[in-house]
């Protein structure tokens, strides 16, 4: 029988609960990870600009620039260890107005005191220098800034964490946390577990889970955005992101990014929603990012559409005046043995890790932690076809012949790819999940080739039947099953 | 690096075509390749008859079809591969493929693009909603359904009338499912009349025309759509939204020609038929690359595929004797009345046949070919469709090379 004692359960797979696995694994813990999805980074882990930000919109002495100008500056080192693909392209900050001036040179001070290095103001020429494509009379240039996959990023955590014991349990949404003495009993999914300590990483659902730990008293507010996503053929004329002048809070209207892998997002927008379950795109908010989204980036035509998505920023706000408030990392003398996270939302992949290592301090606070010195913080990431030389290639091929089936011909991504994200440690299970590890059916045919050849695979490498392919979410059967029962011998 | 006189990218109808037909011009110094494990393309999972009217003048079935050209290229032993993915063709002819044996190069002295075409998606045409399983092209459904046994859902709504979608609510009727409506934004329907006819009034499955998919549900599978009437700028019209469960959503919106490559060559577009642009050889902008069928433009029916690839072969082959690559340079031009033409570009020496698409339908119209205020063809049509190709015959000996070709349907 599976022994459900933990030192650690962590709620929550996204970036944020996924980066507290891999920094708590450092020690010697016995740790889970209770994750309500099938996957890891299913929920706005996955759905943000996959910016890493260099933090000058963030209140300076909040953990927010805090975490933003620590996280950005070790990404390369981060990047580098965990394979993932990152690009440190620099951002602009374009301004029209007297007032966009005000705005920007505001938000460079705020930037300097927070400590971001590398911001310059430039003027036009310079501007059409590093962008002619960016609109704008004068712009902030923020050298630090860059764009990673969140997807990979987020999986690549996970896997490392798994890779240094760290146990991950999928399907399993919290339902009932009991203080017993000492030790949390957390009923998850069908199972009972039973742990020294809870880290509530819970995304949009962190209030839930800060009530059931009997945490009382926060609220956040969901601040949706919808994107477009454009086909690669459009970032031949953007090469770096492109964002308007912040208003006076330091909120940015719909912009323009480049992504690591080729794409360019248009949005996101902003309006408020009540379901932490909200992700559909609605047809005002695509108009008027067709709208303002044309304003900032010339080429966003709807030949260039591929696809559209949204995500919320579930931000902690102040129940009395309703005014935001700062990330919160609570360790309460009255609640031992749990660490709150209320109101991780952007710049939270930027910030993970360090919010991830304040999450470590705050346990180390209360007990000493013996370090695990087979802690290996390398991951290897699936080999992309596609980016390698012809020479590698042919090696990779001779190496392993499924690399010379292209699965995905927008992407090019190949079986042997695919095979790999099936079989690689914590596995994807789903169509979602072989997209968000490989890039198939991410381009411009968004699957109509390969997308039948990747649930035949899941079905081959995975060993399941037609209506137990699913598509991303519990219960998101892709088959009812087949059309003609076939007899044995016909 | 191997040479080859001619390199044939894709193993479907046209590319099947054109290989027959080089080879019995005399050209066999030919290859084809198919990335799928078969030959036949996209006809493999057609399996509704209606195929070969034209051509054999009887119905045969999408991989009947296919068989007959397959069983040629076997008997002649025209050289063909399968599961070879061709990732790069160059604007000098080298065409670079992968395959588990490796990755292969070839030096062509002719290119022929027969890559067919792809589906438009729900993302390309922005449709709200949420983004759950269930929602398929109507070709990946027949994929599922005709080639891998699979049945992708029970209560389904069709958006489009594409052909494919009108097959698809008669196939998915025949295996039990319950086809609810088949929903059209255009005030007329995409497909073939005789589809209309035989796959949704004989099934009675109501064609709801100006109406389009406003909202998809559904967190985990598709739980039901909006449908709503549309004005004549395709906007909704408030108040006429419908809700109608269903657990599948099949897009039949359209279908654009498969170019990766041919963009990866550099050859020179039409935004219109999203096709290469080509002369009257079926040459596209860089010499001694042709295409035809579906890459080039999208057919109704597979029977006009076969015929212009064998075009298509043809020029080739007179390339190939007079050692000339034409250089065209009349353009041919459309009104507003009509969609598209090909060729777009014509060097006025040879007779050709002329494709193209009305943009609306109409009765007793007469397609015009003018240069200036001279008539140099003209045709008469009962009935047109925009789902139905025009196609009529240009005598070169009445070109002027100095003028461009005008077209008109009046």
């Amino acid at each position: 029988m599976r022994d459900n004692t933990y030192d650690i359960l962590i709620i929550g797979g996204g970036v944020i609960g996924s980066s507290v696995a891999r920094e708590l694994s450092r020690y010697r813990l016995r740790i889970g990870v209770l994750e309500k999805e099938l996957d890891v980074a299913c929920g706005n882990s996955c759905r943000n600009t996959g910016m890493l930000h260099a933090g000058f919109t963030y209140k300076p002495g909040s953990l927010k620039a805090e975490c933003a100008v620590e996280g950005n500056r070790e990404f390369d080192q981060v990047a580098q260890e965990l394979d993932i693909p990152f690009k440190r392209t620099g951002k602009v900050v374009v301004g029209f107005s007297d007032e966009d001036m005000q705005n920007i040179l505001r938000f460079k001070r705020i930037g300097e005191l927070n400590g971001v290095r590398g911001l310059e103001m430039i003027d036009k020429a310079k501007l059409n220098q590093i962008d002619n494509s960016a609109g704008g009379e004068f712009a902030l240039y923020s050298r630090d800034s860059g764009i990673l996959n969140p997807m990979l990023y987020n999986i690549a955590l996970a896997e490392n964490a798994h890779q240094n014991g760290v146990d991950f349990f999928f399907d399993s949404e919290v339902k009932a946390i009991k203080r017993q003495g000492e030790h949390f009993q957390v009923t998850a999914g069908d199972s009972v577990f039973s742990s020294r300590w809870i880290v509530n990483c819970a995304g949009m659902h962190c209030v839930t889970i800060s009530e059931m730990l009997g945490l009382h008293g926060h609220q956040v507010k969901g601040f949706k955005g919808e994107y477009y996503v454009l086909d690669k053929k459009a970032s031949q004329f953007m090469n770096i992101p492109v964002y308007p002048a912040p208003n006076a809070k330091g909120g940015f209207s719909t912009h323009a990014t480049p992504t690591v892998d080729g794409n360019i997002l248009v949005g996101p927008d902003s309006y408020i929603t009540e379901d932490p379950d909200d992700f559909a795109s609605t047809r005002d908010h695509m108009q008027g990012l067709v709208k303002d989204g044309s304003a900032i980036f010339k080429h966003m035509k709807a030949e260039y559409f591929i696809r559209n998505f949204a995500g919320t920023r579930w931000k902690r706000v102040d129940p009395e005046t309703g005014d935001v408030l700062d990330f919160l990392i609570e360790n309460r003398d009255d609640h031992p043995g749990v660490v709150n996270l209320i109101g991780i939302e952007s710049p939270g992949l930027t910030c993970a890790l360090p919010i991830a290592r304040r999450v470590v301090a705050k346990i180390q606070e209360k007990e000493v932690l013996e370090v695990n010195n087979d802690f290996n913080p390398y991951r290897k990431g699936i080999v992309r076809f596609a980016e390698q030389s012809k020479e590698r290639k042919k090696e990779l091929i001779a190496t392993d012949p499924d690399y010379g089936e292209i699965v995905c011909r927008c992407e090019t991504v190949t079986r042997a790819e695919i095979v790999q994200a099936i079989n690689n440690p914590l596995g994807a299970v789903t169509l979602t999940g072989i997209k968000n590890r490989t890039r198939a059916c991410m381009g411009r045919c968004q699957g109509g080739y390969c997308e039948t050849r990747i649930t035949a695979l899941i079905q081959e490498q995975c060993k399941v039947r037609e209506h137990e392919v699913m598509y991303q979410h519990k219960g998101s059967g892709m088959f009812i099953g087949k059309v003609r029962e076939v007899l044995d011998g016909e | 690096m191997e040479n080859k006189d001619v390199i044939i990218i894709g193993g479907g109808p046209a590319g099947l075509a054109a290989a027959v037909q080089l080879y019995k011009l005399g050209i066999t110094n030919i290859l084809i390749l198919e990335r799928e494990k078969h030959l036949g393309g996209i006809l493999r999972q057609c399996i509704h008859d209606g195929f070969g009217l034209q051509r054999f003048c009887e119905s045969l079935s999408g991989p009947e079809y296919a068989q007959r050209f397959i069983d040629e290229v076997r008997e002649l032993n025209i050289p063909y591969m399968t599961e070879v993915t061709v990732t790069e063709v160059t604007a000098g002819r080298k065409v670079t493929a992968i395959s588990r044996r490796g990755v292969m190069e070839f030096q062509a002295k002719a290119v022929a693009l027969t890559m067919g075409c792809r589906e438009r998606t729900r993302g390309a045409i922005s449709i709200p909603g949420t983004r759950p399983a269930g929602v398929y092209t109507a070709g990946v459904a027949q994929s599922y359904m005709n080639l891998a046994n699979i049945m992708p859902g029970q209560e389904v709504v069709i958006l489009g009338s594409g052909d494919i979608g009108l097959i698809m609510a008669r196939r998915l009727t025949l295996e039990g499912a319950h086809v609810k409506a088949v929903f059209e934004v255009q005030p007329y329907p995409s497909g073939l009349p005789r589809n209309i006819e035989q796959c949704l009034n004989d099934y009675e499955i109501p064609l709801f025309l100006s109406h389009t998919v406003v909202d998809v549900k559904g967190h985990s599978r598709l739980e039901g759509v909006t449908v709503a009437q549309v004005d004549e700028q395709y906007r909704p019209i408030p108040g006429t939204e419908q809700e109608y469960n269903c657990d599948t959503l099949i897009l039949s919106v359209g279908l654009i020609p498969e170019n990766e490559l041919s963009l990866g060559a550099g050859l020179t577009l039409d935004s219109r038929t999203k096709g290469a642009v080509v002369d009257e050889d079926y040459q596209t902008s860089c010499t001694g690359i042709f295409a035809a069928g579906n890459v080039l433009q999208v057919h109704d029916l597979v029977d006009f595929v076969s015929i212009e690839a064998e075009r298509m072969a043809l020029s080739i082959q007179e390339c190939f004797l007079s050692s000339q690559f034409g250089n065209a340079e009349i353009e041919i031009v459309v009104d507003a009345s009509i969609s598209y033409s090909v060729p777009q570009k014509t060097t006025g020496k040879k007779d050709f046949t002329l494709s193209l698409r009305p943009k609306r339908p109409g009765r007793n119209c007469t397609v015009f070919v003018k240069q200036e205020n001279v008539t140099i063809a003209r045709k008469k049509f009962a009935k047109v469709l925009p789902a139905e190709m025009i196609q009529l015959a240009i005598p070169a000996e009445r070109i002027d090379p100095e003028k461009k070709l005008e077209i008109t349907l009046i």
